[in-house]
């Protein structure tokens, strides 16, 4: 899919909102990243263009940050959180087990172009432990047998629902959320029982 | 026991918490007009007084920093939020704004007021998006009931707030990156001085503040500074958000003032999930030393933290049980630093990925015994020598661990076994 020009004219609102040009450039980023499924030559191209900077000036930028896809991300990215508490409370393992599933590692695709792996840095949620992330919403809580689910509901297009969070949509569409464009989801659930344990002990307490 | 004193953490059972209409039934928003009816200095005095200190790891005095932000210079001011939560273990900014973003923007409105700056920016982590849903909706709602804008609530105060996504790197939650970052630049420390408070975004005064800063800030407004400063101990007063995980029954968020002890956090988590006790724990997310059980009374305070050679850094504590390796630990988190580095100077770049490698060897017992001097080595010779604290940071974990647990690390040694 080529960058239109609805998408160049969001590129310019996004600059809009900036009192100078270039501090837009990362949500512009997501934003071709969010049409194109990375962000290819054409999507820095046009941010170039846009912000009036070289293409070497924006690639430098895209490089830098491990969001910006610079090869095709499939329909969903999954993340496996392998920083030590994850790790050691089953990330490793759950790591293993879907790498056996897909046969595929990190920064790979699946062959039906449905997933991409990636072993990923803590996503502060370490209350949630171990953690995974689908297109960036958060999977809590997880173990060996609700990965394995997980990953055979995404490659066969089930609704899977984030546990602090929406139904997950696809790595595009939570892209175009990430660049700063508002989807509609911001009632969906977002707190769980370890984000209220305080507060309860508290009232039992009678604090 | 020290009792938990849920503040900003009250009304998270509420199921609209987190809007404008939930936030202002428990009084959301009176501190702005407080601080209107103040004035900026009054509250810059009154964040002075309180004590309040950063809660982003560093601690430093909140009023102080917005002190020394030059008056009357003509140049625009900014004030960003630092809400690009990475650090290995910190999980309570992330929680909050999903729970609670109303507190946030009602801080920014006073921050920003009180250093006179009338564009703020709220530089959300990328990775996250619900979070940033919620702020945005927040930010979205104050505009619409005139909190944010021209002349706000008539005091003639104009302000516009940015919500931005960063891409993923922890580096930026390091203030000076995160202000390149915000510049469309790679992400990569500056050279301090200037410090952003003189020539910060745009080389214009600056103020980076923590996002549970910020959100702290309406509190210390509505109930004043001794009613802060009652909590807590004289050199860390106050309230804190302390996200307890690890191999504890109930991890979670718990809000209590400083100076409660690692052994109450366990207890208000409901124990050990086994019977296992505590081998190590790490106070303030991977960048501090780790404590070990003959730490679990001491203080969670700056003062204490630091008397103990460690720091409370984000007060956000991993506790791991006898069951796991400390090995394992400190080759993960040196392997997120390396990951991390940015790569502009050469210690923090070069020595993580020395220390790597050791540890590698270590994990497959191929380590000989002057691999431990030499990753003692190569720790100090990245500690103070790097550009950022991701430096220092990255030179942390394995002091410590081989100070408490040398003889795991020579269990992995050639020849044993």
């Amino acid at each position: 899919m080529a960058i239109t020009e609805t998408t160049k004219s969001e590129l310019r609102e996004l600059i809009s909102r900036y009192p100078e040009p270039r501090s837009a450039l990362l949500p512009m980023l997501h934003l071709v990243q969010s049409v194109e499924g990375y962000v290819t030559q054409e999507g820095i191209d046009v941010c170039a263009q846009e912000v009036g900077l070289t293409t070497a000036e924006v690639s430098a930028v895209a490089s830098f940050y491990t969001m910006f896809k610079r090869y095709p991300v499939g329909k969903h990215h999954v993340g496996v959180c392998v920083n030590s508490l994850c790790a050691l409370k089953g990330g490793d393992s759950i790591w293993r087990r879907i790498t056996n599933e897909l046969g595929i590692g990190h920064d790979e695709t699946s062959a039906d172009g449905q997933i991409t792996l990636e072993r990923i840095e803590c996503q502060a949620a370490c209350t949630h432990a171990p953690v995974m992330t689908v297109n960036w919403e958060f999977m809590d809580d997880m173990d060996e047998a609700k990965a394995v689910t997980l990953i055979s509901n995404l490659r066969s297009n089930k609704e899977v629902k984030s546990t602090r969070g929406p139904k997950v949509r696809t790595f595009k569409d939570v892209s175009r959320t990430i660049a700063g464009f508002d989807d509609g989801l911001v009632d969906e659930p977002g707190i769980d029982e370890a984000m209220l344990a305080g507060l309860k002990a508290a009232k039992q307490a009678g604090s | 026991m020290t009792k938990l004193v849920p503040n900003l953490t009250a009304h998270w059972d509420e199921t609209d918490s987190y809007t404008i209409a939930g936030y202002q039934r428990h009084g959301g928003y009176s501190a702005v007009k407080k601080s209107f009816e103040l004035g900026p200095d009054a509250v810059i005095a009154e964040v002075k007084e309180s004590g309040l200190r950063g809660r982003g790891g560093a601690g430093f005095p909140t009023g102080m920093k917005w002190g020394f932000v030059p008056q009357g210079d003509g140049k625009p001011h900014y004030l960003v939020v630092n809400a690009d939560e990475s650090e290995p273990g910190a999980c309570k900014d992330i929680p909050l704004m999903m729970a609670n973003p109303h507190s946030l923007v009602e801080g920014v409105i006073i921050a920003a007021y009180a250093i006179r700056a009338n564009q703020a920016f709220i530089y959300i982590r990328g990775e996250t998006p619900h979070p940033i849903r919620r702020v945005r909706q927040a930010v979205a709602d104050a505009y619409a009931a005139k909190l944010l804008g021209k002349n706000i609530l008539g005091s003639g105060f104009d302000l516009e707030v940015v919500v931005h996504s960063g891409a993923g790197a922890y580096i930026c939650g390091e203030e000076t990156a995160l202000l390149d970052s915000l510049e469309g630049r790679r992400g990569q420390p500056r050279l301090k001085p200037p410090f952003p408070a003189v020539a910060g975004l745009y080389a214009s005064p600056t103020v980076v503040n923590n996002v549970e800063t910020i959100a702290s800030v309406p509190a210390v407004i509505n109930n004043g500074a001794a009613w802060y400063k009652s909590f807590g101990t004289e050199k860390s007063p106050g309230i804190k958000l302390f996200a307890v995980s690890g191999d504890v029954k109930r991890p979670g968020i718990f809000e209590a003032p400083l100076g409660i002890t690692m052994r109450e956090l366990i207890d208000y988590a409901g124990g050990m999930v086994s019977e296992r006790p505590v081998k190590f724990f790490v106070p303030g997310g991977s960048s501090v030393p780790l404590l070990t059980p003959e730490h679990l009374d001491v203080p969670l305070t700056y003062e204490d933290m630091a008397a103990h050679g460690t720091m409370l850094g984000t007060g956000t504590p991993m506790v791991f049980d006898t069951s796991r390796s400390v090995t394992q630990a400190v080759v993960r988190w040196i392997e997120f630093y390396k990951h991390e580095s940015c790569g502009k100077c050469t210690p923090c770049r070069e020595g993580t990925y020395f220390m790597v490698d050791i540890l590698k060897r270590l994990e497959k017992g191929k380590g000989q015994i002057s691999d431990l001097d030499l990753l003692v080595d190569i720790s100090a010779q990245i500690s103070g020598r790097s550009f950022c604290a991701l430096g220092d940071a990255a030179a942390t974990p394995v002091p410590a661990a081989l100070k408490y647990f040398r003889e795991e690390f020579e269990t992995k040694l050639v020849g044993v076994k």
